[in-house]
């Protein structure tokens, strides 16, 4: 296993070059409200203005820390939230306009797999019933080819057939990320959002679902939006990465690009915080300072002045471009 | 290197296994340790048993009079003596039982199927749907019921509705009235567990609404409904009883507990000839008391917070 996503590292292209998911300008706000009449007094700014496309094939990493919108986005592409603005496209068709019978049918095509496998799984229903389940509703197969289905694909996410007729909380944590992925998978789906599907478990496991992931993709030509917060995993497994900070975009680049070139003051500090497996090297850890600010109440002009080093009076007062600086690579600060 | 991995993944499962137990097997052990509950269930069944069962015993039927032994005293003829018309009090009031059981097991299923549809469904669709049904459950809510009950008891009486035919209209009358606290249970219970990830799951597979609630979401409201339903039981039990004994629920011939105390209106009766009132009177105390202690039993053990198992 651990051979082939070693592989998959050298024949690594960035997908055919034509965007399957395109993003534009996408917000979304999540209402505060307050007093006794439940008052609109404010927005969380979750997601505030992002711009990106996945190209068919690839796999799209977007990074930032926790409470920076990385998973809002992903649920926001596939309307499990209702956008605030901007436009979401699939294949050509926006993902937001799409009546209630349409968007059914598009979800065959677009899944998602969860953070927590724990919650995500419904407690009573078996797990040969979870896997198949979908299928069945959209009547994509007949009852009778149903279990061999699922059977096939629960082999493919490296779970036994007597597995079938267990319930989730009989499962360890790995084995219900595979139930999970076994799920979205199961519906053929073009796209998997991957919702940080490894944070929530211990290293060991992490690798195994991480391969199979890769494997997948491989095997299936799936696209993906691998979200975590792991930078090394993100290396491993995707073609392009984007950085995001409260809400934005902060750069974006092919991955070996922004590993071995980070422009942006906030990926360079992501960066240093990599662990590198070698004692006797001395590195420069850059330590940013404070707290992340509230997205209901983010610094005006670049989002970052307030904890980046470089930080001067222009970062205070205007909002950086956003450039391409080349070589695919997209960077919003003054000093790029 | 892939089959070591594989090894202590196996051991794990078998591990897994091993401790972890299903719901449903962690709530009869708890059940089964709350001697009280226990002692309920046991009454119950044994309630059920005489009531349906005991009457093929008896040597007398239903409207049989013995003339020469009116309002006799329990004897070796008549266990538990006899009515003002001779008839025997014993299996009166195991067919009685029949009836009253019957009615108070199918007014809260009639409760609990509007009750928990309703809930789910205000639950799950919000807006409109729910503002319109808790509206109406409000309404109910402040309806005192015994004066409705009573009215529509008289109503019947007005429209001559045979007495067999009454009992059902009764059923359904109970049942209606019913089903308002469940439905909130089930509502708030609906409202929490669809914010849940899995919910999330459903809507991104594109399922269909009719199987998110019914497949999803109500199996995870089951441990309420069994309580609600359980204390419903002793509650349809106790209103079909106190109408019986008004004479606007299940009247004469068709013998209830409720009309059978009722028969012992009188001074005399009442206190010359406790037979005719205490036997159907402790059946109805027995059987309340023995389902409520069911009822908090299940509570408990289906309550996932109680950590003495």
């Amino acid at each position: 296993m651990s051979e082939s996503a070693v592989q998959l590292d050298k024949t690594r292209s960035s997908g055919s070059g034509e965007p399957l998911v395109q993003v534009n300008n996408l917000k979304k706000y999540f209402p505060i409200t307050g007093g006794v009449f439940q008052r609109r007094v404010g927005d969380v700014r979750a997601v505030d203005g992002v711009s990106f496309s996945i190209n068919r094939g690839e796999s799209f990493g977007l990074v930032g820390e926790s409470g920076c919108g990385k998973s809002t986005i992903g649920r926001t592409l596939l309307r499990l939230n209702e956008k605030t603005d901007g436009t979401v496209h699939f294949n050509g068709q926006d993902v937001h306009e799409l009546s209630k019978t349409e968007l059914r049918k598009l979800r065959t095509k677009m899944q998602i797999v969860f953070q927590d496998p724990f919650s995500s799984l419904n407690p009573r229903i078996k797990v040969g019933e979870a896997i198949g389940e979908a299928l069945l509703d959209h009547g994509l197969v007949s009852r009778k080819e149903l279990k061999d289905r699922v059977i096939e694909t629960m082999k493919i996410c490296g779970l036994a057939d007597y597995h079938y007729d267990r319930f989730p909380h009989e499962f360890s944590g790995g084995q219900r990320q595979r139930i999970g992925i076994a799920r979205a998978l199961i519906m053929q789906p073009e796209f998997i959002v991957a919702d940080e599907p490894v944070s929530a478990l211990d290293v060991s496991i992490q690798a195994q679902i991480i391969n199979l992931m890769s494997d997948l993709q491989r095997e299936k030509q799936l696209t993906y939006l691998f979200i975590s917060h792991d930078l090394s995993v993100v290396e491993h497994l995707c073609n392009r990465v984007g950085v995001m900070y409260l809400g934005t975009m902060m750069e974006m680049a092919p991955t070996e690009e922004l590993f071995s070139n980070p422009l942006h003051p906030y990926t360079k500090a992501l960066m240093s915080a990599i662990p590198v497996p070698d004692p006797t090297l001395k590195r420069e850890r850059i330590v940013l300072q404070g707290d992340i600010p509230s997205p209901a109440n983010p610094p005006s002009g670049c989002k970052f002045h307030t904890r980046c080093p470089m930080a001067s009076d222009i970062c205070k007062q205007q909002v950086p471009e956003y450039r391409d600086m080349g070589n695919e690579h997209f960077v919003a600060c003054h000093f790029a | 290197m892939e089959q070591p991995e594989n090894r202590t993944e196996q051991l794990q499962e078998q591990l897994k296994i091993v401790k972890t137990e299903s719901p449903w097997k962690i709530a009869v052990r708890r059940f089964a340790k709350n001697r009280l509950a226990l002692i309920g269930l046991v009454i119950l069944v044994i309630m059920f048993l005489i009531c349906f069962v005991g009457p093929f015993f008896s040597q007398y039927t239903l409207n049989e009079t013995d003339v020469k032994n009116r309002n006799s005293a329990p004897s070796s003829l008549h266990w538990l003596g006899t009515d003002k018309l001779g008839r025997d009090i014993m299996l009166r009031v195991m067919l009685a039982g029949r009836i009253s059981l019957t009615v108070g097991l199918v007014a809260t299923a009639i409760s609990v199927v509007i009750g928990a549809t309703l809930g789910a469904v205000a639950g799950f669709y919000r807006r409109y749907a729910d503002t319109i049904i808790m509206r109406i459950a409000d309404v109910f809510l402040a309806l005192p019921t015994l004066p409705i009950l009573i009215t529509l008891g008289a109503i019947l009486s007005d429209l001559k509705v045979a007495p067999e035919k009454r009992i059902y209209f009764l059923m359904l009358i109970i049942g209606i009235l019913g089903w308002v606290g469940l439905a909130r249970l089930v509502r708030s219970q609906i409202l929490t567990l669809r914010e849940q990830e899995f919910m999330q799951a459903t809507e991104a597979l594109g399922l269909r609404d009719n199987r998110k609630i019914f497949r999803h979401l109500m199996p995870n409201t089951i441990p309420i409904i069994i309580v609600s339903a359980t204390l419903g039981v002793a509650g349809a039990i106790l209103t079909e009883s106190a109408l019986s004994f008004l004479g606007l629920g299940v009247v004469p011939p068709t013998p209830s507990w409720g009309n059978m105390i009722n028969a012992a209106n009188n001074l005399i009766d009442f206190r010359k000839r406790p037979w005719i009132w205490i036997p159907p009177g402790m059946c109805i105390l027995i059987t309340v008391t023995a389902i409520n202690l069911i009822g908090d039993g299940l509570r408990d053990a289906l309550d996932p917070k109680m950590k003495n198992r």
